[in-house]
């Protein structure tokens, strides 16, 4: 960890001082113990607030949308796959920015200081697209079982699935963390904010609150790295990734589809194919 | 999700094909009665009294 810092500083003040790119989109301390946020740094005299640590489990890509200038951007594994996503969503070109790959063992959960639940059956520990790298390589993990969870989820009765439902959002007040950490959603205007017409109620009613998650797991379809950042802004700690882990199996037994691991192919949900699976249609 | 298997149909029709349209209707009609109404997605008003 302390090797990375060293380095993620040095490139960082490098790219700065030299002009290659703007800012540098890394971590810095947060005003809380275990939590390090997100910061853009812009002169080469800040560098030294940049941290790295095994709390910073936000998703930075979330800070590339539609910007225009050259960033550096320090990217985990999870990061860069949704930077390949933001790259093919032309939500940011590949040109402009500087990727400073960071191979990841993991971050610590919020609460209780061991290995996140996403990170714990992670495969892509390793950034998929860099321009530097701050470490070594690490070894992927093979032989997880990404979706035990899901599974369990899965062989529960329709009735049996409303309630677990019900108790798992039973905490949440719609305060919309998940989705404004999530770098997927950058919609200029959210469903749920919308008021013409009013899609989804906006207080903390049951079906409402079930309604969102839903619609957003969908909205994420084909497109979820499963990094975690939702569940890491939650602060009523739901398992919000309980659904968007969900629509992530279908994609990868139904297209056989990974998100952000290539920037060749379109995913499966903005392209056709002739084998498509269609025996749900009558 | 919790939605019963059944309540949610998918079918691709043509506008030509008004004949598997009425099929598909009757069929998807005669499917939803049998699970009878849905208790699930159902606000409750607040009450003032």
């Amino acid at each position: 960890m302390d090797a990375y810092i060293t380095k993620i500083k040095e490139i960082s003040e490098r790219l700065l001082k030299d002009g290659t790119v703007e800012a540098v989109i890394g971590f810095r301390q947060g005003t809380v113990p275990t939590m390090s946020e997100p910061c853009m740094i812009k002169r080469s005299d800040d560098v030294k607030d940049l941290v790295w640590d095994s709390n910073c489990r936000i998703n930075l890509c979330n800070y590339l949308t539609n910007r225009k200038e050259k960033l550096a951007i320090v990217a985990k594994g999870c990061d860069s796959r949704n930077i390949v996503t933001h790259i093919i969503e032309n939500k940011i070109k590949r040109d402009q920015l500087f990727i400073i790959g960071v191979p990841c063992k993991g971050m610590n959960d919020k609460n209780t200081g061991e290995l996140q639940d996403n990170c714990g059956t992670c495969t892509h520990r390793n950034p998929v697209i860099y321009d530097e790298l701050v470490g070594d390589l690490v070894e992927e993990q093979t032989d997880v079982d990404k979706y035990a969870d899901v599974k369990k989820v899965e062989a529960l009765s329709s009735d049996e699935k409303w309630n677990f439902f019900n108790d798992l959002y039973s905490s949440c007040t719609r305060c919309h963390a998940c989705r404004n950490a999530c770098p997927l959603c950058y919609c200029p205007t959210c469903f749920v904010d919308e008021s013409k017409p009013q899609w989804v109620g906006k207080a903390d009613d049951a079906v409402d609150i079930r309604t969102y998650h839903f619609l957003r797991a969908y909205h994420c379809a084909g497109r979820c790295t499963d990094c975690g950042s939702c569940e890491a802004a939650c602060p009523q700690n739901i398992k919000v990734r309980q659904m968007t882990k969900k629509l992530e199996k279908d994609c990868s037994e139904l297209y056989g589809w990974e998100a952000g691991l290539t920037l060749d192919e379109r995913p499966p949900l903005d392209t056709f194919k002739v084998d498509d699976r269609e025996d749900f249609i009558k | 999700m919790g939605v019963e298997p059944g309540r949610l149909q998918f079918s691709w029709i043509s506008s030509a094909e008004s004949t598997k349209f009425v099929d598909v209707v009757k069929q998807v009609t005669e499917s939803v009665k049998e699970l009878g109404p849905n208790e699930k997605f159902i606000k409750k008003t607040v009450k003032v009294s």
